[in-house]
């Protein structure tokens, strides 16, 4: 182990919101053990939190992440209303469906965000700029409802703060028609292709029970063979009035969690149609004063995963401890397995895989240990992993 | 169903059982059960752990263990009263599974809650040079 070589990836990289520090310990190619930083991003929102009024909270949590930004204080209005009773003894119901309809659309652009940066890393560039193309419409859709594109403000306690115009639902429909062939495009352009199918299977691998005993949750999850959904075990919003499926897959690495996210593609696609159905008439918001004593749960699946959020009311206008549980809290430290045993050129796709708001490798340079001699920039390793699907590209060719 | 079996595995270490709504369970327990009692829920009854959330009450240092229960949708939160605020410690349950690792260290850090038995109790989300001793969520 004298030779062993530590690779920092990390821990800014403009492409991610989020920056992680990942210090990789490699035996010549193969990753023999990984080491998680994390906390550059720690703004004490939990303590933020105890001081703001109940009703400014969600402009608050909505702020934790860009991209699920509907998911966090979804999850916090459920749990003020676990305190009231429950989010359908309070909540109106054309609420209920506008809930839904957002955190569908929200899945809809993270799982197109994520698979854009996934087709850059293994060096699909075409990949990503088409799902970056076919997400703009999307958020459009999220500026003609909301009024913004991020941090939409839609939930507050007791309903949502905005309601769908009936001119708007057209338009929306039409939207989403436009996106259903393009997902089939990605389906075969992705699924089919077989130089990413050699790329990705059989990399990155958290089996079932690591899956368990790392409490992975969401596609990192799913992908593993853990049946486990949110929306199904504890819906919320109208999830159990609507058809559709959990996607479950059972290989656990890459390509299953590639998979499990653009299928899940249609079913937020289906959810949203059977939403915009049903949509009733009436009000949107219940407007409540007070909150009691109380403590409750609220839970949402974000597009990564379970958001847990725990909130205590003693009385007054503020909640007195509130408790927020991000599911790439959960899913990066899954990838101490994940990644250990594999190669560097796999480690940027795998740590991208639980979709943690994307790995950052801007600042990666390899260094000799102990001496700090720059070997290798962030660059270099993305054109390594690009390098690796060249090469099984080239393979394939020649064998046709 | 799960609600009776819970209460049956977890017999007279558990007191102030309540639920809440459909959905959710409230019960205490003393701090000395704790790894007999997650052991039970996590390993023998299947339930997914979802998270652990410390607060310092008047009281002492509170910790409430949330499990998922998945088939069901059912949460049970089993709360620790840890009364000894200068010196407060309790049984890890990371070395029962890696999943609960990251929560302790942060509730270590900011609470200041000395986990026995973690095999890796260091700093996750509070800087280098943040002092020591200092514990961001305590009260006063």
């Amino acid at each position: 182990m004298s030779h062993k070589i530590v690779i920092p990836i990390g821990p800014y990289h403009p492409l991610q919101e989020e920056p992680e520090f990942f210090r990789l310990y490699v035996d010549g190619e193969k990753v023999v053990d990984i080491d998680i930083v994390i906390g550059y991003m720690h703004r004490g929102i939990e303590e933020l939190s105890e001081h703001n009024h109940f009703d400014q909270v969600p402009f608050l949590v909505e702020r934790i992440c860009g991209i699920c930004s509907h998911s966090h204080p979804n999850a916090y209005v459920l749990a003020v209303e676990d305190i009231l009773g429950g989010e359908r003894n309070v909540v109106p119901e054309r609420a209920l469906y506008i809930r839904t309809i957002i955190d569908e659309m929200q899945r809809i652009h993270s799982h197109l965000l994520w698979l854009g940066l996934a087709g850059h890393f293994i060096g699909y560039n075409t990949v990503w700029m088409w799902a970056w193309r076919y997400r703009e419409p999307i958020l459009d859709m999220f500026e003609m409802i909301t009024g913004n594109r991020q941090h939409y403000a839609m939930c507050k306690v007791g309903g949502v703060r905005r309601d769908i115009r009936p001119q708007d639902i057209p338009i929306l429909r039409k939207a989403l028609d436009e996106l259903v062939p393009v997902i089939d495009m990605f389906k075969g352009a992705v699924m089919d292709d077989p130089v990413i199918q050699a790329r990705l299977k059989g990399i990155g691998i958290l089996n079932r029970q690591q899956a368990i005993d790392w409490c992975a949750v969401g596609p990192t999850a799913r992908a593993a063979g853990l049946d486990i959904d949110v929306r199904r075990d504890e819906p919320y919003g109208v999830t159990d009035r609507l058809k559709w499926n959990v996607i479950i897959e059972k290989d656990g690495d890459i390509f299953a969690k590639t998979k499990v996210r653009i299928l899940e593609l249609y079913e937020s696609i289906n959810m949203i149609r059977q939403c915009l159905d049903k949509l009733p008439e009436g009000p949107i918001d219940a407007d409540i004063k007070d909150i009691p004593p109380g403590e409750g749960i609220g839970r949402v699946e974000a597009p990564r995963g379970e958001c847990f959020h725990y909130v205590r009311a003693d009385g007054t206008n503020r909640p007195i401890r509130h408790k927020i549980r991000a599911p790439s809290y959960m899913n990066v430290a899954s990838n101490k397995v994940a990644a250990v045993g594999g190669t560097i050129s796999d480690a940027a796709i795998t740590l991208a895989a639980v979709d943690p708001c994307y790995c950052c490798t801007e600042r990666t340079a390899v260094l000799e240990k102990g001496s700090e001699k720059k070997i290798m920039n962030g660059f270099d390793l993305i054109k390594l992993s690009q390098e690796k699907t060249e090469k099984i590209r080239n393979n394939k060719d020649n064998r046709d | 169903m799960i609600k009776e079996e819970v209460r049956k595995r977890l017999g007279n270490k558990i007191k102030d059982w309540h639920k809440h709504g459909l959905r959710r369970v409230y019960f205490s327990f003393e701090p000395r059960d704790v790894k007999e009692i997650v052991a039970i829920l996590f390993k023998e009854l299947g339930m997914r752990f979802a998270t652990a959330s410390g607060q310092d009450t008047p009281a002492g240092l509170e910790i409430i263990y949330h499990f998922s229960f998945d088939k069901t949708g059912e949460m049970f939160s089993g709360r620790v009263l840890i009364k000894d605020k200068a010196r407060p410690e309790i049984d890890s349950i990371a070395n029962l599974f890696p999943g609960a690792e990251w929560i302790e260290r942060e509730m270590w850090e900011m609470l200041g809650i000395n986990f026995k038995g973690h095999p890796n109790l260091k700093r996750l989300l509070l800087a280098e040079d943040w002092p020591e001793g200092k514990h961001p969520l305590r009260k006063g």
